[in-house]
C-alpha cells in the first residue's frame, strides 16, 4: 500500500521539495502550509506520516504535534518535525511534545526517504 | 531537472516575499511594535530563507541568515532589548541578507567581503561569537544527561559478523510518540542478523508506570557489519523514551580482551506528554505578515487597518493572466470592429443590434478592467526597498534621513512596478544627494537636522502618480543655468522661467554635481529617468521651492496593456495619440498663425506663443499631392518642450486601443511609442508626443533649440 | 541562420519563390505561413526595404520587400503577391514576394558556397546557392536579412 505523507511548512520552497521528494519515493504527499490548516487535512484524511516545520504561523510544530496527540483518532501516527539546527534542545522539545523524530534541513533526498521508510515499515 | 529550476525560482520568489515580510517587520519594530507576533515574523522570514538557502547550498547565504536568526531569537526570547542600536544593526542586516540573495540569485559575489563585517556587528550584540542556542538547554528539559553527540563517540571498526546484544526496554512516550518496537527491530534487521527475545516480565522497580500500558522488553541479538554508530542511529528518535544497552559480544576479531560496552544511561523515568509545552490549538490570531501584505494589497485605501480577514488568494503562472490579456485585447479589437461594421449600416439607435452592440462593448469593458486587475500590484514592496536606498545614500553622503511613505496600497502593473524600480532609486538616491543638505546645514537653517524623503502614491483619474519630496534646500536654479549655459544647452543670453530652468535637468548629458560623489557621477542622469518613465508611457515633471525642498511628481499608466487615445490621421494614415498629453483640440484661424523666419512657425493661444509641431513632416511622410492644408492641430504637453500644438489632418475620435509593442518583431520607431489593431484590421501607430516634439525642436543642430527658446520667450512677453 | 551539415544525409527542405525575376528560397523550418497580401501601415523613417507593419492576428510584424533588399527595383502592386511568414529566433516577419513556386528537398552537399557577390547586402543575405532545373535559387539568411532592416533604421 502506498504511503501517504502529510508535509506542512509555511515555506513554498520546502513544501515543494518535500513534496517531489516523497512523489519520486513512490508516496503520495499532501501539503499544507500552517499548523492549522495541517491539523484539518489530518482529520480529514489521515495519512500515514506526518512531516512538520516546527516554526509556522497559525499554530507552529508543536501545535501540530499536540493536537495529533491528543486527538481521538490516529493519535499514534508518526510526526517527523523539520528543524534547521541540530541543536539538541530543540530535539528534545520536539520529542517532548510527542514528535517521533526529526529531519535536520538541508535534508537530503536519500535522508528523508529512508526516516520516512523507517517510521512507517515501509519497504525500500 | 526542470522541476528543482522552478523549486529554485520559488525559493527566490518566496524570499523576495520573506524578505518584504522582513522589512516590513523591522518597520513596525523600529516604530516601537514589540510584541512578540512582531518579532516572531521577522525571526521567522530570516529562519525560511535559511532553511530554502540550505536546500540549494547556498552557504553564504546560509552562513549570514544563521548569525542574523541568532541574534533575533535573543530578541524573541527577550534576552536581547530592541533599543534604537541593535534595530540599526537588525535593518543593516536585512539589507545585506537582500544583497546576499541578489547574489546568490545571480551567482555573482559582489556583497560576500562586506558578510565578515555585519557577522561581527551581528556577533557584538551576542556579547562575543557565540553560538546561543546551546547556552539554555540543561535547566529547561534536563535532557543534557542523555545528550548525545554521537560524533563523538569514535565507532570500533567493526570487523563482518559482530555480535552485539540489544536491551530494549521501551517506556510509555515510545508508543505515544508513534513509534512502533516492531519498526525499530525491523530496522535492526536491515543491518545484519536479527533474533530477538520478548521479555514478559514486569519492570517493579520503574515507579508510576501505567500498568495497562504494555510493558514488554527485548533482548535483541543482532549480528552485523555495521558499527555501533550505524545501530545507535536506529534508536536515535527514542532516545529518553526507552531504556537501551548496546553490548557488543564475543568479537570475533579483536585485540582488546574485554568486550566494549557502551551503556546509555538513561533515567528510568516515564516522560509525560506535557500539552502545555505547545500553542493551544484554535484561537490563534496569528497571522503572517506575508498574508497581511496579501490582505493589504486587497485594499485599494492603503491598508490601514491591520486585523483584516486573509483573503484567500490564488497563485498563476503569469503566462496563463498574460494569455488572458492578450485573448481579452483581441476580443475588444473585434468588438470594435463589429460595432464599426454596425454603424455603417446606419440603423436606428434604437435598433436591437445597435443596443446588442452597446452591452457588448460594456461587456467587453469590464471583462477587460477585470483582467487588468489580476496584474495589479501594490507598490508597498518597491516602496519597501526603497528605505534601504536612503539608509544606503544617506550612510554614503554622511547625512541623516528618513523616509516617509504613503499610499503603499495604490496598485499598478506589474511590469510598471518592476520596471520602475531603477528610475525610482535613482530618484530617492539623488534626493538625498542633491536635495538634502549636511545637518550642520540645516541646523543653520533652523531645520531638523535629519532630512525627510517623502514617497507617495495615489490614484488621480486613470493614472498613479507617484510623488518624492525632499525637505531640502531646493533646487540651485543660478546654478542649473549656469551648467546648461557652459554645456551650451541653452544660449548665453536666454532668460528662462523657473519652470524653465527646472526641465534643464532633464536633458541629456546634464549632471548637477560640481564634484562627482559616490552615489552620482555613474553617468546616470535625470534624462534617463525621464526616458524610463516614458518608456512606461508616464512623465516627469519637477517643482521646487527655494529653502523647502523640491518634489518630483511621476504620472504613470495603470496598465500596460490598453490606452486611452485619440485617433487623428496625418498624411492619409490612421494614428492615434495618448489622451493624456492632450489639452485640448484646435482649429486655429489665420490670424492666431505667426512665421517666423523662414520655416518655423508659431501657434497664439490667448495671448501666449506655442511651437508648430507637423506631425507628417517629423515622420518623414510626405502628403498626397493636392492634399489641403491642416487646419487641425493638437494642443500637448511635453516636459522638455512645454506646450507644443501637433499639427495633423483629421480628428476622428477617442477611443480605448490595445497596445501592441513594435519592439517584439521589429525595433524602436522614432516619434512612434507603439501600435495598436484597429476596427478594420489595419494597424494603426501611437505617437510619442514628447519624442515628436523634441526632435522638431532640438533638430537638427543645438542652434536652432536655443534660437526656439529665445523667441518663444521674447515672442510669449510681448 | 540554421546550420547545414553538409555530411547529413537527411535532406533539407527549401520553399522556393521568386521576386524581382529571380529565384530564392528559405529554410522551410523558418516558414510558419504564406498568406495573401493585405495592406501595411508603413513605418517613419524605416528603411527602404521595410514595407510597414501588418497585423498578423493580433501580432504587428514587419513586412520586408525582398526584390528591394537585394538591390532589385520595388515589387509591383499585384493581387497575386504573396506574403512569406517567417520566424527567425523570437521575431516573425513577413517577405512580400510575387509568387511561391514549389518547395524544394535537396541534400545537404548540394548546397553551393556564395560566389562572390558585388553587393555587401546580397553577400551578407545570401547562405548559399542550390542548382536547379532552370538556373539556380538563392538561399536566403533570414536573420542577415532583419539584421540589416535595423541596422538601416539606426
Amino acid at each position: 500500500m502506498t504511503i501517504k505523507v502529510l508535509a506542512i511548512d509555511d515555506s513554498r520552497t520546502i513544501r515543494s521539495l518535500v513534496h517531489k521528494v516523497m512523489v519520486d519515493a513512490g508516496f503520495t504527499c499532501a501539503l499544507a502550509d500552517d499548523g492549522v490548516q495541517g491539523v484539518a487535512k489530518f482529520k480529514e484524511d489521515p495519512p500515514d506520516v506526518v512531516i512538520t516545520d516546527l516554526n509556522m504561523p497559525n499554530m507552529d510544530g508543536y501545535g501540530v504535534i499536540s493536537a495529533i496527540r491528543d486527538g481521538r483518532i490516529h493519535r499514534n501516527v508518526p510526526i517527523l518535525v523539520l528543524t534547521t539546527e541540530s541543536a539538541p534542545h530543540l530535539k528534545a522539545r520536539a520529542r517532548e511534545a510527542g514528535a517521533t523524530g526529526w529531519i535536520v534541513k538541508p535534508f537530503d533526498d536519500e535522508a528523508i526517504i529512508s526516516v520516512v521508510r523507517r517510521v512507517t515499515g515501509a519497504k525500500g | 531537472m526542470s522541476q528543482q529550476v522552478s523549486i529554485r525560482d520559488m525559493f527566490f520568489e518566496e524570499t523576495e516575499e520573506l524578505l518584504e515580510a522582513l522589512t516590513e517587520g523591522l518597520a513596525q519594530m523600529h516604530a516601537g511594535a514589540h510584541d512578540d507576533e512582531t518579532v516572531n515574523a521577522v525571526f521567522r522570514a530570516v529562519h525560511s530563507i535559511k532553511g530554502g538557502a540550505g536546500a540549494f547550498k547556498l552557504t553564504a547565504l546560509v552562513a549570514f541568515a544563521h548569525r542574523f536568526e541568532t541574534v533575533l531569537d535573543e530578541v524573541r526570547s527577550h534576552r536581547l532589548d530592541p533599543d534604537a542600536d541593535l534595530m540599526r544593526i537588525l535593518q543593516r542586516s536585512a539589507d545585506h541578507l537582500t544583497v546576499l540573495v541578489d547574489d546568490a540569485r545571480s551567482g555573482e559575489d559582489t556583497h560576500g567581503a562586506q558578510t565578515p563585517e555585519f557577522l561581527s556587528a551581528l556577533d557584538a550584540c551576542l556579547g562575543g561569537p557565540a553560538e546561543p542556542e546551546l547556552e539554555d538547554l540543561d535547566g529547561s528539559f534536563g535532557f543534557s544527561a542523555i545528550t548525545l553527540d554521537l560524533g563523538d563517540i569514535a565507532p570500533a571498526e567493526t570487523p563482518s559478523g559482530q555480535p552485539f546484544t540489544i536491551i530494549f526496554w521501551p517506556h510509555k512516550g515510545l508508543y505515544a510518540n508513534g513509534h512502533d518496537p516492531a519498526l525499530l527491530i525491523a530496522a535492526l534487521a536491515d543491518l545484519g542478523e536479527v533474533w530477538a527475545e520478548i521479555d514478559l516480565t514486569k519492570l517493579p522497580d520503574l515507579d508510576g508506570f501505567d500498568p495497562a500500558k504494555p510493558c514488554l522488553g527485548w533482548t535483541i541479538h543482532l549480528t552485523t557489519t555495521e558499527s555501533e554508530t550505524e545501530i545507535q542511529s536506529v534508536f536515535e528518535f527514542v532516545e529518553g523514551l526507552c531504556d537501551l544497552h548496546i553490548t557488543a559480544q564475543h568479537p570475533v576479531i579483536s585485540s582488546d580482551p574485554a568486550p566494549e560496552v557502551l551503556v546509555f544511561d538513561i533515567a528510568p523515568e516515564v516522560l509525560v506528554i506535557e500539552p502545555s509545552v505547545a500553542a493551544p490549538v484554535a484561537e490563534s490570531a496569528d497571522r503572517s505578515i506575508a498574508e497581511a501584505r496579501r490582505a493589504d494589497a486587497a485594499q485599494a485605501d492603503g491598508g490601514l487597518s491591520e486585523k483584516n480577514v486573509p483573503k484567500p488568494t490564488l497563485r498563476v503562472d503569469l503566462d496563463r493572466v498574460d494569455r488572458l490579456i492578450n485573448a481579452v485585447g483581441e476580443l475588444i479589437i473585434n468588438q470594435s470592429m463589429i460595432a464599426q461594421r454596425v454603424s455603417e449600416l446606419r440603423l436606428a439607435t434604437d435598433a436591437d443590434v445597435v443596443t446588442h452592440v452597446e452591452d457588448y462593448r460594456l461587456l467587453a469593458r469590464d471583462i477587460q478592467e477585470a483582467v487588468m486587475a489580476i496584474r495589479a500590484q501594490p507598490v508597498k514592496p518597491l516602496f519597501q526597498r526603497m528605505s534601504r536606498i536612503v539608509r544606503e545614500a544617506a550612510d554614503a553622503t554622511g547625512k541623516t534621513a528618513r523616509l516617509v511613505t504613503q499610499g503603499e496600497g495604490s496598485e499598478v502593473d506589474k511590469t510598471v512596478v518592476e520596471r520602475l524600480a531603477d528610475p525610482l532609486t535613482h530618484m530617492i538616491r539623488n534626493a538625498v544627494d542633491h536635495g538634502l543638505e549636511t545637518a550642520e546645514a540645516r541646523i543653520a537653517a533652523g531645520k531638523d537636522p535629519c532630512g525627510t524623503i517623502h514617497l507617495s502614491a495615489a490614484h488621480r483619474s486613470g493614472a498613479v502618480i507617484i510623488t518624492i519630496r525632499d525637505d531640502g534646500a531646493g533646487l540651485n536654479r543660478r546654478k542649473i543655468l549656469e551648467i546648461a549655459r557652459k554645456k551650451n544647452l541653452v544660449s548665453g543670453d536666454a532668460e528662462l522661467t523657473d519652470p524653465e530652468i527646472d526641465a534643464l535637468l532633464f536633458l541629456p548629458g546634464f549632471s548637477t554635481a560640481s564634484t562627482i560623489s559616490n552615489l552620482s557621477g555613474r553617468g546616470v542622469g535625470l534624462d534617463v529617468v525621464r526616458n524610463a518613465v516614458v518608456a512606461l508611457g508616464g512623465r516627469v515633471s519637477i517643482s521646487s521651492t527655494p529653502g523647502q525642498g523640491t518634489e518630483f511628481t511621476i504620472s504613470l499608466p495603470l496598465t500596460l496593456a490598453v490606452l486611452d487615445g485619440m485617433v487623428v490621421s496625418v498624411a492619409g494614415q490612421v494614428m492615434v495619440i495618448p489622451i493624456t498629453a492632450i489639452l485640448e483640440t484646435i482649429r486655429p484661424g489665420n490670424e492666431e498663425l505667426h512665421v517666423v523666419g523662414t520655416t518655423d512657425r508659431l501657434l497664439s493661444v490667448r495671448g501666449k506663443f506655442i511651437p508648430l509641431v507637423d506631425v507628417a513632416e517629423g515622420l518623414g511622410f510626405a502628403r498626397p499631392p493636392n492634399h489641403p492644408e491642416p487646419q487641425t492641430m493638437l494642443l500637448v504637453e511635453t516636459e522638455t518642450q512645454g506646450h507644443c500644438a501637433l499639427i495633423v489632418d483629421r480628428v476622428f475620435d477617442q477611443r480605448q486601443v490595445v497596445i501592441k509593442g513594435l519592439d517584439t518583431n521589429y525595433g524602436a520607431v522614432p516619434g512612434v511609442s507603439a501600435a495598436t489593431v484597429l476596427g478594420d484590421g489595419q494597424i494603426a501607430l501611437i505617437l510619442d508626443p514628447d519624442a515628436l516634439a523634441n526632435n522638431r525642436v532640438l533638430a537638427p543642430a543645438d542652434a536652432r533649440s536655443t534660437t526656439k527658446q529665445t523667441e518663444g520667450k521674447l515672442l510669449a512677453t510681448v | 541562420m540554421q546550420p547545414f551539415d553538409s555530411n547529413s544525409a537527411t535532406e533539407v527542405e527549401f520553399v522556393t519563390f521568386f521576386t524581382g525575376g529571380q529565384s530564392f528560397s528559405i529554410d522551410i523550418r523558418q516558414v510558419r505561413e504564406i498568406r495573401r497580401w493585405s495592406a501595411v501601415t508603413p513605418l517613419p523613417h524605416a528603411p527602404a526595404e521595410v514595407l510597414g507593419v501588418m497585423n498578423l492576428r493580433g501580432s504587428v510584424i514587419p513586412i520586408f520587400d525582398l526584390a528591394v533588399r537585394f538591390g532589385l527595383p520595388p515589387t509591383a502592386d499585384n493581387v497575386r503577391n504573396v506574403v512569406v511568414i517567417a520566424a527567425y529566433e523570437s521575431q516573425t516577419v513577413g517577405l512580400l514576394v510575387e509568387a511561391v513556386s514549389e518547395i524544394l528537398s535537396v541534400s545537404p552537399d548540394r548546397i553551393q558556397e556564395t560566389p562572390d557577390l558585388r553587393s555587401d547586402n546580397s553577400r551578407q543575405s545570401i547562405i548559399g546557392v542550390i542548382p536547379v532545373e532552370d538556373g539556380m535559387t538563392r538561399v536566403i539568411d533570414l536573420g542577415a536579412v532583419i539584421q540589416t532592416g535595423k541596422r538601416t533604421l539606426q
